[in-house]
This record gives structure tokens, C-alpha cells and sequence, in this order.
């Protein structure tokens, strides 16, 4: 087991396109951290960096105390699992996992011993002598995943391993995955576009946006307390409601539909200034004409989505959109003259201009 | 498809189809019952469509002592140069055009391009083509009447580079880096892995050189002057044009049937992997 630590790395590539611009990470020793982001967001490029399948254009990368810049991606101690498993398609599921081993020269009884072991923790004994063409897209990845255990790396490294699979087996082997960390207990960065296998799975998120980090946290924190617009959008679903206003006193902040209460001991906001005002759907309440009193933000519906679990309103509020998510035993319908209310410790603030989140600390 | 299943439509296809093998193999098989007569009854046209009895005769004749005529070289002799020609030249155009294959797709060396467009615009200069320096260039290294001469120059060509090169652009990249993880060289990762799923292409590209090789007429017409050197497909002509005796027709057929079996053989033995490297694509 090792850490993993990032120095000011950067991608340019040859035709001067930076596709990593200077990222600082540390990556504790036995964590499991998830590379979060958009395709094109640098991802998977900062991932085959660590595995030393792409140049470091600048900046370091160390796996435990040595820096491996310039080490090949055999000798780095690392293990990859690929999206399209890339197992070898003439050997047997036995010889893909050993293959690795014998390369390095491992005695053959321990060879047999690890694959035997790793193929029992993953069950997959008795496909041992198919061919992986003879095998379904599960156990396929399972084969994957045996041959980075076989190797026992310091870090193993996963390139968005579950999007060929189907829906239900993703869940199924997401789980799985998360239980073998728990047994391997060994330092994983995985890479993925998907925030709900990132919440899932992850110690630590890393939400990258165009080769920049955004945020880095626990999966709760970079949802509860997004460090700006785009961690605020890309996470939760539906995306969080970004509504232009302007603060008019030190707790209160003004929106085209109304007013709202924002909590002035987190936010740094002064008067007079003017704000993206976030709101999860699934933090609004939604307040029929009949009940609404004064304040809040007015509502004008426009349609429904019933998602089943929850049921999404769609509508304005002063002329811009906004979603409002009711569990689905709510039976009022959506009404013109409604009213929106939150809490104030739902209201985020966010600098219009950087971005940013206009959060006091960082928590 | 056609639906409609009427007796017309059922009997049709298959007319055409028999129309289409007799034209095909009535020749082939006149030649092999040509092969069993007597020179004599060939010249008076008495032969019918059925066997004669002097096949026997007539092949280890051939096989073992050549034509009386023109030339007195054993048709198993040059059965064995083609043989060895054909098998030369499939063998070494697969040896090099994977090799350099293998360099142009996964090397990043200077002028990678220059030189795969340079391998590519060969394939506009067949040996027609450049056969004169050609010539003068086995000539001049003295390589005329030997196997080297024969075959290095058709060895030369771009068709299987460029078959090798479009089969591995379709290798999935992740293999590669599979192989760089688990500490596989580059040599390694083309023995261990490349070079395992390339055989039904190998396969493929031997049965059409081995053929290509078999049937060279111009080149070793050239090349060879010593009847020990000859090919049988140049055998055939020559026994087949004779000025002042008798063309021993059935001798001619019997060396025409034999200069057929080995590309057949070829064939049979590899159909499966030949139509499996044609279609294949699972990798």
C-alpha cells in the first residue's frame, strides 16, 4: 500500500492543448478516491498518468515516497483495471491473470496459489480455463479485476470500469467493488462520469472540470457544501437551481420571485452585492396557494415529471426555471401562486463572476 | 429473398448454379481424363469422356522422366521448385510484412509516415512493372537460376504489410497497455499477444501468396534457364508449344493435373482458418 501524490502535474499535449492544467492531490495511503468529471474534464488522462501510460508534461507524480515520472508503468507497482477490460483474447482466464506474473518472474506454485485465491474472491473458479469470449460482461470484468489483485500493486487504478456494463449489473459490481476495498484495504483511485458511483464508492471525491479541480471531499461534503456552480450542478440530481440575486440586508438575499433567508455566519456576502443564489429541488418546500404567506419566492408551474421515488415540478420563478422535487406522496398539484420556501441553511451563494462558492471556510 | 416458392423458382437456381460448375469443371475434367489416354488416340480425337488405361503409365512417367521433347526435366522436380518457391515467397512476405507492420502501427519513429506511404506506392509497381531493374539487380548480385533470385524480389511487396497494418489499428490500444502493466516489452507483447490473434490473418495471407506464388509464369521465365531450375507452371507451357514433333498432349494434362494439387491442398487444409481471417471480428 502507498500514497499517491500529485505535484503541480500537467498534460500539454504535442499542438500545445492542455488537457490537465496543474493539478495538487494527495491521495492517502488505502483510501478510495473517485476522479470525478464531465468527459474531457482530464480524468482519465491524470489516471494513465499515475499508471505511466501517458508522459508527465510537468510537475511530479509519486506512488509512496518515489517519484515516478520516468519509471515504467510495470515497474510502478500498479495495477489498471480498463473500461473494455482489455483481457487477451486467446488466453484462457487462468494465463490472463498469471500473465503479469510471469512476467515478472514469480515462482509458478505462487502464481497458481494468488489466482486461485483471487478467482475465489471473485468466483470465477470455474470459468478458469474459458476463453474470455466465452464469458458474459460481468464476469468479464471480474477477470479484469482478478488480474490487477493477482499482482497485490500498491495502487490500483480503475478507468471507468462499470460503463459497459448494463444498469443493474453496474449496481451489482459497484457494491462489489466497494467490498473488496473494504478486504483489500488498498490505496484505489477510479475514475468515472457517473456522481452516483462516485458518492457510492468514494472516500474521497475529486470533482475535475476541464483539467482544473473544482473540489475535493468527502462524497457528502462536495454534495452538502459544493465549492462552486459547477460541483452545485454536476452533482445531485436534478442539477441545483442557480437563480441571478442580489443581497439586500446581511441575511437576506433578493431573487426575481422573491425574497430569501441565507445564513450570513457561513456566507460572506456584503450588501449590495450581487450573487447565483443555489437551491436543491429536493430542499424546497413547496407551499399550495391556499397555505402561502408572505416571503418566499412565487412560483409559476408549468408541467410535472413523475420520476416514481419523487415527482419533479417545473416551473418559473420571476421568468427563470426552476425545479422543486416533492416526494411522491405529495398530492397537491402544481398551482400558480404558489409559494417556495427554504431553509437558510440550504441557500448557497455563489460569486456570478469566478464561480466560486462565496462560502466563509471551507466547510 | 424470394418468398414465393414455386417449382420454377425452386428449379431455376439450381440450373444456373449446375450450368455454372459444368463450365467450370468439364475442362478440368477433360484434362484428367485426357491424362489416361495414349498420345495416339488424343491426336486421332478418339478419346471419349470415360477413363483410358494408361494412367498409371502416363503420370510416373511424367513424374519420374519428363516429356520425350522438350523438356526432359521430371515433373516432380519442378513440382518441388514451385513448391519450394510458393512456400519461400508466402513465408517471407509474412515474416516481413508483419514485422514492418508492426513497426508502422505501434513504433513512433521519424518519417513513420514517409515511410508507410512509401511501403503503400510499391503496391502501384508490380513486378511487371520494375522488371527490368529488377533483372538487372538479381542479375548483377548473381543470383540468377538460384531460389534466392526466384523469390526475394516477389517477396518484396506492400499487400501484406498493409493487411497486417489494418488488423492491428483494430486491436484495441488497451491491449497494449494491458501488456506495458503486466511487464511485457514490446517483443513480447508481439509474440505473446499480437502475434496469437494474427494467425487466421497469417493463414489467410499464405493461402493467396502461396497461389500468387505458385502461378508466377513471367518472372521465372527470367530468372531460370537451367531445366533444373524450372517451375511446373512454365513446364506446362513448354511442353505445350512444340514446333517440329507431336505435343504429347496426355503427358501435358497429366502435368496440368499435377501443378493443380498442391494450391488445392493448400486451400482445403486452411479453408477454415482462410474464411475465419477474412470475416473474423471478434478480437
Amino acid at each position: 500500500m502507498a500514497s499517491v501524490t500529485l505535484e503541480h502535474v500537467k498534460k500539454i499535449y504535442p499542438g500545445g492543448v492542455e488537457a490537465v492544467k496543474g493539478i495538487d492531490l494527495t491521495i492517502p495511503n488505502g483510501s478510495f478516491t473517485v476522479l470525478l468529471g464531465p468527459s474531457g474534464c482530464g480524468k482519465s488522462t491524470l489516471l494513465r498518468m499515475i499508471a505511466g501510460l501517458e508522459r508527465i508534461s510537468e510537475g511530479t507524480c509519486k506512488i509512496g515516497d518515489r517519484i515516478v515520472n520516468e519509471i515504467e508503468p510495470a515497474e510502478r507497482d500498479i495495477a489498471m483495471v480498463f473500461q473494455n477490460y482489455a483481457l487477451y483474447p486467446h488466453m484462457s482466464v487462468y494465463d490472463n491473470m498469471a500473465y503479469g506474473l510471469r512476467n515478472r518472474g514469480t515462482p509458478k506454485d505462487e502464481i497458481e496459489r494468488r489466482v486461485r485465491e483471487a478467482a475465489t474472491m471473485l468466483a470465477i473458479t470455474e470459468y478458469l480455463d474459458r476463453k474470455p469470449r466465452a464469458l458474459s460482461g460481468g464476469q468479464r470484468q471480474r477477470v479484469a479485476m482478478g488480474r490487477a489483485i493477482v499482482r497485490e500493486p500498491q495502487v490500483f487504478l480503475f478507468d471507468e470500469p462499470l460503463s459497459n456494463l448494463d444498469a443493474k449489473l453496474r449496481i451489482s459490481m459497484r457494491l462489489e467493488i466497494r467490498r473488496l476495498h473494504n478486504r483489500l484495504k488498498a490505496t484505489s483511485i477510479f475514475v468515472t462520469h457517473d456522481q452516483i458511483e462516485a458518492m457510492t464508492l468514494a472516500d474521497q471525491v475529486v470533482v475535475m472540470n476541464s483539467g482544473r479541480i473544482e473540489q475535493v471531499g468527502r462524497p457528502t461534503d462536495v454534495y452538502r457544501y459544493p465549492a462552486s456552480k459547477f460541483v452545485a450542478t454536476f452533482i445531485g440530481t436534478p442539477p441545483m437551481n442557480l437563480l441571478p440575486g442580489r443581497i439586500i440586508s446581511n441575511d437576506t438575499v433578493e431573487i426575481a420571485g422573491g425574497k430569501l433567508p441565507f445564513d450570513a455566519t457561513r456566507f460572506a456576502a456584503e450588501k449590495g452585492k450581487d450573487v447565483e443564489v443555489g437551491l436543491r429541488a429536493e430542499e424546497i418546500m413547496y407551499v399550495p396557494p391556499a397555505a402561502a404567506s408572505s416571503g418566499g419566492l412565487a412560483f409559476d408551474p408549468e408541467f410535472v415529471e413523475e420520476l416514481g421515488p419523487n415527482r419533479l415540478f417545473h416551473g418559473t420563478t420571476g421568468g427563470i426555471p426552476i425545479v422543486v422535487s416533492l416526494a411522491a406522496s405529495a398530492t397537491s398539484e402544481p398551482k400558480k401562486g404558489a409559494q417556495l420556501l427554504a431553509e437558510q441553511e440550504a441557500v448557497h451563494l455563489f460569486d456570478p463572476a469566478t464561480g466560486k462558492s462565496l462560502r466563509k471556510s471551507a466547510r | 429473398m424470394v418468398e414465393r416458392s414455386t417449382l420454377f423458382s425452386r428449379v431455376l437456381p439450381h440450373a444456373i448454379l449446375l450450368l455454372g460448375v459444368f463450365i467450370v469443371a468439364f475442362p478440368v475434367y477433360l484434362a484428367i481424363i485426357a491424362s489416361t489416354h495414349t498420345a495416339a488416340d488424343i491426336i486421332n480425337g478418339r478419346f471419349g469422356l470415360l477413363p483410358g488405361g494408361q494412367a498409371i503409365e502416363n503420370y510416373s512417367r511424367i513424374l519420374f522422366k519428363g516429356t520425350s521433347g522438350t523438356t526432359r526435366e521430371p515433373v516432380l522436380n519442378m513440382m518441388l521448385n514451385s513448391f519450394a518457391m510458393a512456400t519461400f515467397i508466402a513465408t517471407g512476405k509474412i515474416l516481413i510484412s508483419i514485422l514492418s507492420a508492426f513497426a508502422v502501427v505501434y513504433f513512433r519513429f521519424p518519417f513513420r509516415r514517409t515511410i508507410f506511404w512509401l511501403i503503400f506506392i510499391t503496391l502501384m509497381l508490380p513486378v511487371e512493372v520494375r522488371i527490368y531493374p529488377t533483372f538487372k539487380i538479381v542479375a548483377d548480385l548473381g543470383l540468377l537460376d538460384t531460389y534466392a533470385g526466384l523469390t526475394v524480389p516477389l517477396i518484396a511487396s506492400a499487400t501484406g504489410t498493409l493487411l497486417f497494418r489494418q488488423f492491428f489499428m483494430t486491436v484495441p490500444d488497451e491491449l497494449l497497455e494491458a501488456s506495458k502493466i503486466d511487464g511485457a516489452g514490446p517483443m513480447k507483447f508481439f509474440w505473446d499477444t499480437l502475434l496469437p490473434l494474427s494467425l487466421t490473418t497469417c493463414a489467410a495471407l499464405f493461402v493467396i501468396q502461396f497461389i500468387y506464388g505458385w502461378n508466377q509464369y513471367l518472372w521465372p521465365l527470367l530468372i531460370t534457364t537451367k531445366d533444373s531450375m524450372q517451375t511446373i507452371v512454365i513446364g506446362i507451357k513448354k511442353m505445350i508449344v512444340t514446333q517440329d514433333a507431336l505435343t504429347e498432349w496426355q503427358l501435358a494434362m497429366a502435368t496440368a493435373v499435377l501443378a493443380m494439387l498442391p494450391p488445392v491442398a493448400v486451400v482445403v487444409i486452411m479453408q477454415r482458418l482462410f474464411v475465419k481471417g477474412l470475416v473474423e471480428t471478434e478480437k
